[in-house]
């Protein structure tokens, strides 16, 4: 009976209850939901759909499939685990926009056809600029309305490709797309914006790091993995994602290394990450498109991990920058450990979920013999080490003590840090429920003698070379000039440039034609042949004095000495007898 | 002052000196198996001596003074947007 409800709306019907509950009601509450989602999705009939009439269309509310069920599995529970760490919050507004945006992104990953996930794709941008604006800085405010604008624009893009997608093809439904026209590079181009590729990315960094304490754990998970999941339905095997993936990830680590917020450290390398994947659906074989999507569900879970060790100690401590954090392991030793179980699995240590993920995507690149992609994700990968799992404790938790004794926080946020901690390790020592949950049947085996060396040597050296290098990484307090300055600073710069040349032509007509041309002219009616002749000496290049001198010598002309009402009264009578003339004869 | 001793292990130099002598060890210890075992090579350049250990560390190096170069240029001010 219950065989083929929606997951997607459990949380949002339920996200209307919310204001009812109070107290500690509220917070069950809203864990209760996800689990609940988390049970349906579980329940879901492979190949069993949903459809409602909409119009001329058939639009498919429901489409279980593999793909669409491990989606479904991650955004739950990863939800799940958000609620018990926000057991402490009370505000209904974040909690209502949280299980809209948890919602709709399920909506998305189950939507069949093109409107459908249009329109859960635009409520989910709507309702997670709430996660952001809730923390009511002025900050939060306007990189929310930023973050809003960026959407929409990419939602727009979206709009028009699927507007000519739907008229090329005559048909909505949302599967891999092979044609290569405007209508597939729009659409392409609107998914990459939630998926924060390069020249499009920088909403991310922008906005989360001004994000909630929650807010910022749920975040980090749904924009970017739907369109991750977006991508693997509709664009295997794009080459161009190849390109784009690995830009993603080396781009991710650059500036991670020059941040100094530790939660913009994180949003950076999302960015990173997500690259990862977007590398593994261009190489779109099997193996790597299975690699895309382990990766991105071990990624949601140690990636909100990191994200929520980050937010305990920016709840204990009020800071988030490095230059203001230093030495809380003595404090909060339990944020620390889980906090690091989570920069263990993000640089993919042996025994650690992201070594079970990542790998496939390395070894797709490496099946398809594609050397600069493997060399490019090799290089990320020990990179990654370096800034999210190194950088990011090391200047919070170590580095030196600035005297902020917070205390450990509060029991709600260990317990979800502790389920998700237990969760990377369980992925990583034991693959093999997660292997069987993705899209395709292969085969994998991780663990090799060989590969655990090599990832041993590759983190160990980067790990040295970090400590080696240390002097050169201390922290300054600035920021990054990323894309957003175009429509930061540029736009404006922009504004100014145009409206200063408006205002050059204006002076420059009004100099022209009220300054200079009436007295020229009005020399021409009164002394026409001098004036004729003085400019025609001026063309010639005679000198001004001269010019002057002769102006001064020509006797006056008929039109200074005459009255102006004399040929008024000759050009009257002249037409007054015209007017006779054709009256009477 | 509290009157519970706060653990302050990563403080002291002597530790610190400890925790990077572990470091060298533990990076020898993983070179360790390239002398006894061979690499299937995929790219031919793999299955070079303790290639994984080079490729770590130059990356990082070749990252870490990439991005403070380019540093020079993007790093701004904090209140760079709101003036």
């Amino acid at each position: 009976m219950i065989g083929n409800f929606p997951p997607a709306a459990i949380l949002i019907l339920g996200a209307l209850l919310v204001p009812f509950f109070k107290g500690k009601a509220k917070n069950w509450y809203i864990i209760l939901l996800p689990a609940t989602a988390f049970f349906l999705v579980w329940n879901l009939e492979l190949g069993s759909s949903w459809h409602v009439h909409f119009f001329d269309h058939e639009l498919t509310l429901l489409r279980v499939d593999k793909l669409s069920k491990v989606f479904g599995y991650i955004f739950t529970l990863n939800a799940f685990a958000a609620f018990i760490y926000a057991f402490y919050l009370k505000d209904n507004a974040q909690h209502v926009a949280a299980l809209m945006y948890i919602g709709s992104s399920l909506g998305v990953v189950f939507s069949g056809d093109l409107i459908t996930l249009y329109f859960f794709w635009e409520v989910m941008a709507v309702a997670s600029a709430f996660l952001i604006l809730a923390r009511k800085t002025d900050k939060a405010m306007k990189a929310g309305t930023r973050y809003v604008l960026v959407h929409i624009s990419g939602g727009l893009c979206l709009l028009a490709g699927m507007f000519l997608y739907i008229s090329q093809t005559g048909s909505i439904e949302f599967h891999a797309m092979t044609a290569r026209n405007w209508g597939t590079y729009l659409i392409l181009i609107g998914f990459l914006v939630n998926a924060a590729a390069p020249l499009v990315s920088a909403w991310l960094p922008d906005a989360y790091p001004e994000a909630t304490v929650t807010g910022g754990v749920i975040l980090s998970a749904y924009t970017t993995k739907t369109a991750v999941y977006t991508l693997v339905r509709g664009f295997p095997g794009w080459e161009i994602l190849i390109l784009v993936g690995c830009t993603m990830t080396i781009y991710g680590i650059i500036y991670a290394l020059l941040e100094n917020d530790m939660r913009r450290i994180l949003a950076y390398s999302i960015i990173n990450q997500v690259g990862f994947m977007v590398t593994g659906v261009g190489i779109g074989t099997m193996m790597s498109l299975n690699g895309t999507v382990a990766h991105a569900f071990c990624h949601i879970i140690y990636k909100a991990l990191l994200w929520m060790s980050a937010g305990s100690v920016l709840y204990m401590t009020g800071k988030s920058k490095c230059t203001d954090l230093g030495g809380l392991y003595k404090t909060m030793p339990w944020t620390l450990i889980f906090g690091g179980v989570g920069a263990l699995s993000i640089s993919a240590f042996p025994a650690t979920s992201g070594f079970t993920s990542k790998s496939l995507i390395i070894d797709g690149a490496i099946h398809q013999h594609m050397m600069w992609a493997w060399l490019v994700l090799e290089v990320a990968s020990a990179g990654v080490f370096l800034h999210a799992g190194i950088k990011f404790p090391y200047f919070v938790f170590f580095a030196k003590d600035k005297g902020l004794r917070p205390g450990e926080t509060n029991k709600s946020m260990l317990i979800a840090m502790g389920f998700m901690s237990f969760l990377c390790i369980f992925l990583g020592v034991y693959p093999q429920p997660l292997y069987h949950v993705l899209p395709f049947e292969v085969p994998y085996q991780a663990y090799t003698f060989n590969h655990v060396i090599a990832q041993l040597q590759l983190l160990m050296f980067s790990g040295l070379v970090f400590f080696l290098f240390l002097p050169l990484l201390k922290r300054t307090e600035t920021i990054s000039i990323d894309t957003d300055w175009f429509y930061r600073k540029g736009l404006s710069l922009a504004v100014t440039g145009v409206t200063s040349l408006c205002c050059w032509v204006a002076r420059l007509c009004n100099d022209l034609f009220i300054g200079i041309l009436p007295g020229r002219l009005g020399a021409f009616t009164r002394r026409p042949i001098s004036a004729l002749v003085t400019s025609y000496m001026r063309a010639t290049g005679e000198d001004g004095s001269a010019v002057k001198a002769f102006g001064k010598q020509m006797p006056p002309e008929a039109a200074t000495f005459t009255p102006m009402g004399v040929p008024v009264v000759i050009s009257l009578v002249f037409l007054f007898s015209l007017v006779l003339v054709f009256a009477f004869f | 002052m509290k009157s519970k001793k706060e653990f302050d292990y990563f403080d002291k130099p002597e530790n610190i000196r400890k925790l990077w002598i572990m470091l060298y060890v533990t990076c020898g210890l993983t070179v360790l198996p390239d002398f006894f075992t061979h690499r299937h090579a995929h790219f031919g350049m793999d299955s070079f001596f303790s290639f994984y250990a080079l490729l770590g560390f130059v990356s990082c190096a070749v990252l870490i003074l990439f991005s403070k170069l380019i540093g020079l240029i993007l790093k701004v001010k904090e209140d760079y947007y709101d003036r």
